[in-house]
């Protein structure tokens, strides 16, 4: 058994490549608990303070020092809250409805390309797995207006449907523009695997966002678009838009189905913010890839992940310092404290590992640290666009059901569509 | 056993307890292939016929054809279903579902099971004479391609469906242009 289980640590490729069904689960548990986790507590709270201080308030506070602890009061709440199911609905459709939701935008995560290693599986399909699976969660939500028996969930789930189906096909012609890209290789044989469009712009030194410039831009730039409808955030929020249809498709939804919901939808944004980075920046690697490959860069780039740890943990510290001295504020300032300490032993596990990691390729250390590099260059990324979305919310306001439809079909459905054929035309010219 | 298996064997992919994927992917399709016949609410009809789409794209990706599970998956459970729920929803199911049902056809309808059955053991019989004895013979990680190839043609030649292909794409303009002329009453 220990053998079956170290065997794999020294393989450099993902658990679904080697067969190796101990690890895969291993990953799968590991993925679901990170983004179940992420999405609950960090992305819940960030989002909250973050809005919170676009409009000049200070959003949570008191669950915690500075609301830290409030997505977990909020999950409690919603755990606990009674559970009910309107006598009109239909009892089977109601219930089943959030789990397909779930279901459609975790199954995502399977292919998501974290490192070379670092996926569950490499799928042949990949992107089109990713889409085809991603597009189911729009069932969820249809299903769950209708099951409501209720009108503001049925217009809402009619808008979202409509909506989602018209995105879907610029956000798939931009995406085909992208896999166009992948087979200007020797060969000319292009990929659809998530890892090998991410080795394909490893191999031409290039990340496809600045490819045959402007046409990667545009693509990248009406996937962004697009994928910001998919998921139903503001400014295409017309689903769940509250000043006129209450809360959408989930009116109807109490405690934690609605809980599921909310899991179901951003989960599908990190997903989605998955695919943009895998297709158009780089994936997993590190800036200027073809240009700071040394070993010293490599080393400067390995420490990143420490310095971002030490970098939060001196803001922890700073805020436990800066702590109001009254005795009401106590046993705030040492949790605060005691979480900034955490967040310093992590970054110093992080240090430790790049610096026992530089030497050699083929020690334990050195696994780590790639693989840290790795995760963390991918994690930072979809950052950025996670932050993105929240900013879209802060900033802008709800489109008009015409007007999202007007440039869904009427601008971005075009531009896509003349930008496949430039891209195949320019490909074909340079290659 | 089948050279595809053969190949996809020796690559170091041996399937994980194969007969008894199959089993419960084709046990999934049929159950709810009749409960799409038998449910009255057509929204539930609808939910189980996604579950049989789903579960015979399982069915494509134990043949070593993952991308027509996944053209299978975009199509018809993500985009056709959609449209067939969002088409339901507008209707009044409780009236629909009180209406009288046009199945007095029953015959017809029996007649076209019976030879569509008839044809699928013709199959079953006969088929090893019909159909070439290999399937395709390039493990799952370049099954992709090999469509491709057949569809568009390696480099400077015309693939084998390149033809069908176009019409096949020809006949789907057609019909998306009917539709539109159908309903627009001025373009």
């Amino acid at each position: 058994m220990p053998d079956f289980i170290t065997s794999y640590l020294g393989s450099k490729v993902t658990p679904g490549e080697a067969g190796n069904q101990f690890w895969a689960l291993v990953y799968v548990f590991i993925i679901f608990a990170g983004v179940a986790l992420t999405v609950m507590w960090l992305l819940n709270w960030i989002e909250r303070k973050a809005l919170a201080h676009f409009q000049v308030r200070l959003g949570p506070m008191r669950v915690g020092p500075h609301g830290l602890l409030q997505p977990f009061a909020d999950a409690l709440k919603l755990i606990l809250k009674e559970d009910i199911i309107p006598t009109e609905a239909d009892q089977f459709v109601f219930w089943v409805a959030p789990l397909i939701g779930l279901l459609a935008s975790f199954t995502v995560y399977t292919v998501i390309p974290f490192g070379p290693s670092q996926a569950v599986s490499d799928m042949n399909i990949g992107i089109l797995f990713m889409l085809g699976v991603s597009s189911l969660g729009v069932l969820g939500i249809v299903v769950a207006g209708w099951a409501s028996n209720s009108h503001y969930p049925l217009i809402g789930a009619l808008r979202s449907s409509a909506q989602m189906v018209s995105y879907e096909v610029a956000m798939g012609l931009a995406v085909v523009s992208a896999i166009l890209m992948t087979s200007m290789n020797a060969s000319g044989t292009g990929t659809l695997s998530m890892l090998g469009i991410v080795r394909a712009q490893q191999q031409q030194g290039i990340w496809f966002i600045f490819k045959f410039f402007p046409l990667g831009l545009i693509a990248f730039a009406i996937f962004a678009i697009a994928m910001v409808a998919e998921t139903n955030r503001t400014p295409f929020d017309l689903a769940e838009a509250e000043s006129e249809l209450t809360a959408g498709y989930h009116t109807e939804y109490s405690g934690l189905r609605w809980s599921l919901f909310m899991l179901a939808e951003y989960a599908a944004m990190i997903a989605v913010s998955s695919i943009a980075v895998a297709l158009w920046l780089g994936g997993w690697m590190h800036p200027f890839p073809n240009l700071l490959s040394s070993p010293t860069w490599e080393f400067i780039f390995s420490l990143f992940p420490g310095l971002t740890f030490v970098g939060v943990a001196a803001i922890a510290f700073i805020g436990a310092a800066r702590m109001p001295s009254q005795s009401f504020f106590r046993i705030q300032r040492i949790g605060l404290a005691v979480f900034a300490a955490l967040l310093g032993f992590i970054a110093l596990v992080l240090l430790v590992i790049a610096v026992a990691g530089r030497s050699g390729d083929t020690s334990l250390a050195a696994r780590f640290r790639e693989g840290i590099d790795y995760v963390y260059w991918f994690l930072l990324k979809v950052a950025v666009f996670i932050y993105l979305f929240i900013w879209y919310r802060a900033t802008w306001p709800r489109y008009r059901f015409d007007q999202l439809m007007r440039i869904g079909w009427k601008v971005m459905l075009p531009i896509s569509l003349g930008v496949l054929m430039l891209t195949a035309i320019v490909g074909v010219i340079v290659s | 056993m089948n050279p595809a298996l053969n190949a996809a064997v020796n690559a170091g992919m041996a399937p994980v307890a194969t007969p008894w994927f199959f089993y419960v992917l084709a046990g999934l399709a049929v159950a709810s292939g009749v409960a799409v016949i038998t449910r009255r609410n057509a929204v539930h009809s609808a939910l189980a016929l996604i579950v049989t789409l789903l579960s015979v794209a399982g069915l494509y990706l134990m043949l070593y054809a993952p991308f027509v599970a996944g053209v299978q998956i975009i199509v018809y459970a993500g985009g056709i279903m959609v449209l067939f729920l969002f088409v339901i929803m507008l209707v009044n199911i409780d009236r629909a579902s009180k209406d009288r049902q046009f199945n007095r056809i029953w015959p017809v309808g029996l007649a076209a099971a019976c030879a569509l059955m008839a044809l699928f053991a013709f199959a079953i019989v006969k088929g090893k004479a019909l159909f070439p004895d290999r399937g395709l013979s390039l493990p799952e990680s370049s099954n992709t391609q090999q469509i491709a190839s057949m569809l568009y043609g390696e480099a400077g030649r015309m693939g084998q469906y390149t033809f069908a292909f176009e019409i096949a794409s020809l006949l789907l303009l057609v019909a998306i242009l009917g539709a539109v002329i159908m309903t627009k009453k001025k373009i």
